[in-house]
């Protein structure tokens, strides 16, 4: 485990015989790339003409995706490290709020609330992981106990220094700051102008932004989305610090008499996932320019929903960031697809809960002939 | 596997039932709220447009962020303007969040209406037609008004929302109706019945000179009247409410909630709809806001309340 995986000499004979195109199929993501065919070939069948494949629409389900992505690539890597996060909406909670505070309440530049947040927050993911090494107890049970406390102190904070639960004007204060537009701006201005020019993007048709084109950028929240994703593969699969990951969750025991440093390696994974949610937070709060105590709510779970469509296993030890980010974009897709679709939008839960389903089914099913187990 | 898949297909298909023929002819109108799906108040709110849909022979569809999100509904309304609607109907329950999606929206040529949740002048700052809703403060400030002529001196109110700075306004109206400072008299009670019930409980045994309650709808009204039928101040103290439901109507008639102010939102889901195709079929278009309460309902004249209540009331 000190080296990178080998590239194994195929003429090895402990090694079973396996055609290229088999070995290129079966691998943890294939759900996730079956499951984004389904959803894509149902959606384009049902919702072609309803304006979802159009640049507002693309835009629309492709920011949804990428908010899932964020928090899915750190909830991945935790997940197969062999831990949880259920902090993570809460943390989204706290970190805009704290952002807000910061700015606005104390009139602080925005960069420095920002770096200021961004710390609190890793630390509080490094005690998370901290807690958990040194109890020994579920990280179940430690990060529920951060779910409640995060969201109660970012209802608490507000209402006592504002006696508001929504703290807006955060637009205003960031204002030509340096570090905003890096979470809250978006790139390819030019080019979308141009394509609304030539006819291929709408232009608005009255008001002050009358001849601009309805999509004027790709927001920076999904260029993160794409980073991390990135980031997290190659970490993952290409690193030496990847295969601790994967050994830290698979037998933690194990990896440690092999020397590797679980801990060190569990703790940073809480302190990753801290800065995921960090960055949704920041993201969302830049772009919409308020920070509310009711925001993040039910995303821990959202987030590890895409990671087990993406294929990955929840005991840990065994899964896949693209994978991840595949069950993203899915989960992504679908939510607002349904609406495009015209589908009642109660039913949303139903047709999340038959995709979990049957994600899980057939990720079970890959799994196994992956690693030959019965 | 196989066995899998060809469930899956069957399932694909058989949810295909669900997807209404949204693409007939006529005028389309989404209605976007920010309640979450366990509130059950909006329900008038689906009734009420699916019924103006059926009257003026649009289509017509309901969209809400499932855990009520502001931020997703956000992306909800651009979805809906994606969707190139002839008008959309929404409420503003966060200016800084909605006001950039929506005036968005409306640039792009779509027909916007604030109902329920907002104010006038946000309404007209977003650029949409017109606001069709009950002003909060002033709602809380009748309710105070009225409670102070009824004698109450110290009072209670509960809130279940209080991440929604607009409800809060209800309070803080009654205790400037009552004219005394609301101090810590506004509950956070969370929505969770047997919570909301019990904070209540403590509250009214740690202070005893309280002799008016206020609720901000059925989801901290019904535990309330629980909770005062348990320690038996039902019908002592004086309990206000705002919105009706099944539960308050009976507690109405029981007289252990003195009224109920009912900002009717029927209308808000109902009167939106007629405005928008008669203004695109024919182009007229009221010239004032529409304010669609508040309404006292007190014991006399239950009956009609009580035979549409959660259903059209």
């Amino acid at each position: 485990m000190s080296e990178t995986a080998q590239v194994t000499d195929l003429s090895d004979e402990r090694i079973k015989e396996m055609s290229a195109l088999r070995r290129a199929l079966i691998r943890p993501e294939l759900g996730g790339m079956v499951g984004t065919v389904a959803v894509f070939t149902f959606f384009l069948l049902f919702a072609y003409d309803s304006g979802m494949f159009n640049a507002q629409g693309v835009l629309n389900w492709s920011i949804v995706s990428a908010q899932f992505m964020i928090i899915a690539v750190g909830a991945c890597l935790l997940m197969i490290a062999g831990e949880f996060d259920l902090s993570v909406g809460s943390m989204i909670g706290f970190a805009g709020m704290m952002i807000a505070i910061f700015s606005v309440t104390l009139g602080w530049p925005t960069w420095l609330a920002i770096i200021l947040s961004f710390a609190m927050c890793i630390t509080i993911g490094a005690i998370n992981g901290f807690i958990v090494i040194r109890t020994g107890l579920p990280s179940f049970i430690v990060t529920l106990a951060s779910l409640f406390i995060l969201r109660g102190f970012t209802i608490y904070f507000p209402q006592t220094i504002e006696r508001k639960t929504i703290i807006g004007g955060i637009r205003d204060v960031a204002e030509g700051d340096w570090l905003a537009p890096i979470f809250g701006g978006k790139i390819g201005q030019p080019v979308f102008q141009w394509l609304g020019d030539v006819g291929v993007i709408d232009t608005f048709e009255r008001g002050t932004r009358q001849g601009q084109p309805v999509v004027d950028g790709i927001p920076m929240l999904i260029v993160w989305a794409i980073v991390l994703v990135i980031f997290g593969h190659v970490l993952l699969t290409k690193t030496r610090f990847g295969n601790w990951i994967f050994a830290a969750g698979g037998d933690a025991q194990a990896a440690r008499y092999v020397g590797v440093p679980v801990n060190r390696v569990k703790i940073l994974m809480f302190m990753f996932t801290a800065f995921c949610a960090t960055v949704f937070a920041t993201c969302q709060v830049m772009e919409f320019g308020s920070a509310g105590a009711d925001r993040g709510l039910l995303k821990e779970f959202e987030a590890i929903i895409a990671v087990v469509i993406g294929g990955a296993l929840l005991t840990g030890g065994y899964g896949s960031v693209i994978g991840a980010a595949l069950g993203a974009l899915i989960f992504g897709v679908v939510q607002q697809g349904l609406f495009f679709a015209g589908v009642e939008s109660s039913l949303f839960r139903v047709f999340l809960g038959v995709i979990l389903l049957f994600a899980v089914i057939l990720n079970t099913y890959i799994r196994r002939m992956i690693t030959g187990e019965r | 596997m196989k066995k899998a898949l060809i469930a899956a297909f069957a399932a694909a298909v058989a949810l295909t039932g669900f997807v209404s023929a949204s693409w007939a002819e006529g005028e389309r109108y989404v209605l976007v709220s920010h309640a979450p799906d366990s509130d059950s108040w909006w329900n008038t709110i689906k009734n009420g447009i699916a019924l103006a849909g059926e009257h003026v022979n649009v289509e017509v569809e309901y969209r809400n962020p499932p855990t009520g999100d502001i931020a997703d509904m956000a992306r909800i309304i651009e979805q809906a303007a994606a969707s190139a609607p002839d008008g959309i109907i929404t409420t503003l329950a966060d200016f800084d969040v909605l006001k950039g999606p929506i005036s968005d929206a409306v640039d792009q040529g779509i027909d916007v209406i604030i109902m329920n949740t907002g104010t006038p002048e946000q309404a007209r700052e977003v650029g949409a037609l017109m606001y069709v809703g009950q002003p909060e403060y002033d709602a809380g400030l009748a309710a105070g008004r009225r409670a102070k002529d009824e004698g109450v001196t110290k009072f209670l109110c509960v809130n279940h929302a209080i991440q929604q700075p607009t409800v809060g306004e209800r309070c803080r109206g009654y205790a400037d109706g009552l004219g005394i400072d609301l101090g810590d008299a506004m509950m956070d009670s969370g929505t969770d019945p047997a919570e909301i019930k019990n904070k209540v409980l403590a509250y009214l045994s740690a202070n005893p000179d309280v002799d008016g309650i206020l609720t901000l709808g059925p989801v901290s009204a019904d535990p309330t009247i629980a909770a005062l039928k348990e320690n038996g101040m039902a019908g002592d103290i004086h309990f206000g409410t705002f919105d009706l439901g099944a539960e308050i109507v009976q507690a109405i008639k029981d007289g252990i909630i003195n009224w109920g102010i009912d900002q009717q939102p029927f209308l808000q889901a109902y009167l939106p709809v007629v405005v928008l195709a008669n203004y695109d079929r024919y182009g007229v278009l009221p010239g004032n806001n529409i304010n669609s309460g508040p309404g006292f309902v007190t014991a006399d004249g239950l009956e009609k309340v009580e035979q549409f209540a959660g259903e059209y009331r």
